[in-house]
């Protein structure tokens, strides 16, 4: 009832327009014959419409900062996180000071130069030099951005380890994780989904020797301050691996092994006594109550962060960094694949 | 190139098709039409009701992401079976935004842009009688034509659209196990998308030998007006680009209906391993993104072509910088080809190739800035005339550099990890491609109605039309920086799943309002097209006192363009204001005063 009772309104609405325009038409063609030509008038109107509003636009950009900069991710909690950051932090330098430069400049031009009768405008074709310069700074700026960029590319994509990373594999499906330690060999076992079957959901090979003692598990457990060597794989279609807090992501591609590398920094314990992460989850909690919900307490998370079918907004899993101690306690607890299969 | 190079006479085969009045009937003017206006109009009406689908897509959505999981009748009555009591399922949800991509990126920004203004504009401003063919052109449009209908079928297909994303990455839109929209609604998708690339194949070679062969005497390659210049360059980078997308789609059916392994490798699904080996999904990302990217620019030189005229016509000013405004066109089409890795970087490649689209990347903000602070400096001591059509190209600038910079952050492997498909992806090519090419297009329209239709259309509903977008274009978008700096990702059916979002759900809700309403608005452009078309007042001649030759031909539509001989052209386009002369603006037709030089 209401759907038709919109599109009545719509219908309405189109055909009162079209009285008002033929009425306000009519009566121009009885003023003076054609008016629909920019007058001075609406050159004041618009030129000072666009000051207002440009920086109006610019403003509620300072508003939102303002406002919404406490939903931006809490400090890193990996190694490589804080180089990410500082990239970034100097990326959104650079570029918000050209929007702050560039936006007013070109709304005040726009009122400043509206048309007026009897102004006529310069011609002023080109000017070398002026266009050098706007070439160069940016190309400058860029070259900053660049060569920074790629040496904190290669650092998190290329980490030179000072002690052997953990070798963990994460595994994907729809719509869920799966996790495989690699034991105490620090090797994982061969697998494939050729041999997937009843329990064995990743294919491990039992033949494999190394696979003995691989333990698999619906968790992701990381020892704090130890680099890890993540192993993705999927069985089904691609799905993305994206771990925010620790400012990482690596598709997990089936029919090929992807890897990222990095060393958790932070335990869960220590990231929940967080300022930001504090406030975040008393926000969060405020809501919750509000509908009714359960008291939410913050967790490390994966999402699924390339879009793998219906239920891909709700593939995810808590990560848990903790004491070396308490993740082997926890390690220890798992049954390995020798056990299990 | 240097004028002496290209003056010839007009050529006969030109006045040739004024000799021949052809009986026109319904069914020749109006349908099968060769006439390249006619053409473009065809393109722009079609492009406009697929805008129309496309645009109510984004707000049946964005009306989930507001209020997730809840009953709106509204959503039952548009999606029937899809929306059991009103509440939207996670399927088709994923099919809206896949088709919403599909249609606003290839329909409306490709066909829909550079369709209608390079059919209406490249004869009509290089002093042409029409298309090099005429026939191939009237194909072109009813390949489009094809395609639209079958992709708006597709919507109706017991299984549902193709729901992978628009960029229908394999194994997703392979497996019709995987999810239900990669059944037949794919299988369709990948069919509409041929025809699609072969009216663009017809088009581009079209557009390409009608401006290097046919431009009138007097007409250099230095004195084509920027529009010519960006719908010359788009059709290059289609006819080099489009041909790899075919031949990604191809590989997919192959995989999709004949068994073979392109694409896929080592699948188990529904219980079961599938008998494909040895491919790769990523293969099909970079045959995808071969054209994707490129396809960007695709979108949106024809916008950044159609509003430099614009801005310098309503300046009063010649383009500042023309020759770095054609560089910069060039350099951008040419570093488009080997940037396509950079939608990739988290894709496992090889970290090197991260490096190098890295550095390709974040060079095109060079062309980009000179093109960016060009129109400033056009504006710069102008005397700004406010026709709607200069407030969408003012409004594109605007939306250019905003989206420009955070491809800064987006173009850099290092910085991708962490935001790569988010929501900041979302808000960073809505900015600079989405509502830059829309605003562009807008322009467009406005400023060549009088052209299309011989009336004008209506200055203050232009006026309402254009400030509520441009408020609630920025509403729509800018606040999903925020929501993608969270970590929030993208093609979500809900956020709910995640306590950490919760509080980002206001965001989501002021999101939906701005896209509700300015969805809404775009009623008054839609009414002011079709109510001027048929009642708006008539148009004079050369109603915005421009220089480009298509303002000397008559109001009246004529096959052939011109009812004499077809212009010669004496200088470049952009003579407005120019010392010495009488009005401040002199046609390109005009022959050079005594004593004037002519830079161009």
């Amino acid at each position: 009832m209401s759907t038709v009772s919109i599109i009545v309104l719509i219908v309405l609405g189109i055909l009162t327009l079209v009285q008002v325009m033929r009425i306000s038409e009519i009566s121009s063609e009885i003023q003076k014959g054609k008016d629909n030509a920019v007058s001075e008038k609406d050159n004041d109107t618009q030129g000072t419409l666009m000051l207002l509003v440009g920086f109006g636009f610019v403003i509620s950009v300072v508003v939102m900062y303002l406002a919404w900069g406490k939903h931006l991710l809490p400090e890193p909690a990996s190694a490589h996180g804080k180089e990410f950051d500082g990239l970034m932090n100097l990326s959104m330098l650079i570029i918000n000071i050209v929007f702050f430069v560039v936006q007013p400049i070109l709304f005040y031009f726009a009122w400043k130069y509206r048309g007026k009768k009897g102004q006529k405008a310069v011609y002023y074709e080109h000017n070398n030099k002026l266009e050098l310069f706007w070439t160069m700074v940016p190309a400058l700026a860029l070259a900053v951005l660049i060569i920074w960029g790629l040496n904190v590319w290669s650092t998190v994509m290329m980490p030179e380890n000072e002690e052997e990373p953990m070798v963990v594999e994460v595994y994907a499906q729809q719509f869920n994780w799966t996790t495989r330690y690699a034991g105490a060999d620090n090797q994982l076992g061969n697998a494939t989904v050729y041999e997937i079957e009843g329990a064995n959901i990743l294919g491990v090979d039992t033949k494999d020797a190394a696979s003995a003692d691989d333990i698999v598990a619906k968790e992701l457990h990381l020892p704090v301050g130890k680099p890890v060597l993540f192993q993705f794989r999927s069985q089904d279609v691609i799905h993305s691996a994206y771990f925010p807090h620790f400012r990482a992501q690596m598709n997990c591609v089936p029919g090929a092994v992807t890897y990222f590398q990095f060393t958790p920094t932070l335990t869960t314990a220590e990231i929940r006594q967080n300022k930001d992460v504090k406030n975040h989850v008393e926000e969060v909690n405020t809501i919750r109550e509000a509908k009714g919900e359960d008291v939410w307490e913050f967790n490390y998370v994966l999402l699924c962060n390339k879009i793998c079918g219906a239920a891909h907004y709700n593939m995810q899993m808590d990560i848990i960094v903790e004491t070396e101690d308490e993740f082997n306690a926890w390690l220890n607890e798992q049954k390995t694949v020798a056990e299990t299969l | 190139m240097s004028a002496t190079k290209t003056t010839y006479e007009t050529p006969h085969y030109q006045d040739h098709l004024m000799e021949h009045h052809h009986e026109e009937n319904f069914i020749t003017k109006y349908i099968f039409s060769t006439d390249h206006k006619m053409i473009g109009k065809q393109f722009l009406i079609t492009g406009m009701i697929m805008g129309i689908i496309g645009v109510m897509m984004s707000m049946l959505f964005r009306l989930e992401l507001a209020y997730p999981e809840q009953s709106f009748p509204i959503l039952e009555f548009f999606l029937g079976k899809w929306a059991p009591d009103g509440v939207m399922d996670p399927n088709i949800y994923l099919a809206l935004v896949t088709i919403h991509g599909t249609i606003m990126v290839f329909f409306v920004l490709t066909a829909g842009l550079s369709g209608t203004f390079s059919n209406l504009l490249i004869p009509l401003q290089i002093g042409a009688r029409d298309m090099a063919s005429g026939f191939m052109n009237a194909l072109s449009y009813w390949f489009f034509f094809l395609s639209s209908v079958i992709m708006v079928a597709s919507l109706f297909v017991e299984s549902g659209p193709a729901a992978a994303g628009w960029t229908v990455y394999p194994p997703l839109s392979a497996l019709p196990q995987a999810m239900p929209g990669s059944g037949m609604g794919m299988t369709l998708w990948l069919i509409s998308m041929t025809f699609f690339i072969v009216s663009s194949l017809l088009g581009s070679l079209n557009y390409i030998v009608t401006v290097l062969n046919m431009r009138t005497k007097g007409m250099s390659m230095t004195r084509l007006p920027l529009t010519i210049w960006a719908f010359f360059v788009t059709a290059v980078l289609g006819t080099l680009s489009f041909p790899v997308l075919l031949s990604a789609a191809l590989l997919l059916m192959f995989d999709r209906m004949l068994g073979t392994s392109f694409y896929l490798s080592d699948i188990f699904i529904g219980g079961e391993v599938l008998n494909f080996s040895g491919g790769s999904p990523v293969l099909y990302q970079h045959l995808f993104w071969f054209l994707g990217h490129p396809e960007v620019y695709i979108i949106l030189l024809p916008a950044l072509g159609i509003s430099s005229e614009v801005i310098a016509t309503n300046s009063r000013k010649p383009i500042f910088g023309y020759r770095a405004m054609v560089g910069s066109i060039l350099a951008i089409a040419f570093l488009s080809f080997i940037v396509w890795g950079h939608h990739m970087f988290v894709t496992g490649m090889n970290p090197f190739l991260g490096s190098v689209f890295t550095f390709t990347t974040l060079l095109i903000a060079i062309p980009s800035a000179v093109k960016a602070f060009n129109y400033i400096t056009t504006l710069w001591k102008g005397n700004i005339q406010y026709t709607p059509a200069m407030l969408f190209s003012i409004g594109l600038v605007s939306t250019f550099v905003t989206g420009g910079l955070t491809g800064v952050i987006l173009g850099d492997s290092a910085l991708d990890i962490n935001v790569h498909d988010t929501y900041f992806v979302v808000a960073h090519f809505h900015i600079v491609m989405g509502l830059s090419a829309i605003f562009g297009m807008f322009a467009g329209v406005y400023h060549w109605f009088p052209k299309m239709y011989g009336r004008m259309m209506n200055k203050s509903l232009g006026y309402a039309h254009f400030w509520l977008t441009f408020v609630t274009a920025y509403g729509v978008f800018f606040p999903m920086h925020f929501l993608g700096m969270a970590g929030l990702p993208r093609r979500y059916y809900s956020n709910t799943a995640f306590p950490m979002f919760d509080n980002l759900a206001d965001i989501n809700v002021l999101i939906t309002y701005f896209a509700i309403i300015g969805g809404i608005a775009q009623l008054i452009f839609i009414f002011n097209f079709f109510y001027s078309m048929r009642r708006g007042p008539k148009a004079t001649q050369n109603p915005w006192r421009a220089n480009s030759l298509e303002w000397t031909t008559p109001v009246e539509h004529l096959h052939g363009n011109w009812p004499g001989s077809v212009p010669e052209v004496h200088r470049w386009a952009y003579d407005y204001s120019k010392p010495g002369a009488e009005e401040d603006f002199v046609p390109q037709n005009v022959p050079l005063a005594e004593g004037e030089e002519s830079g161009h």
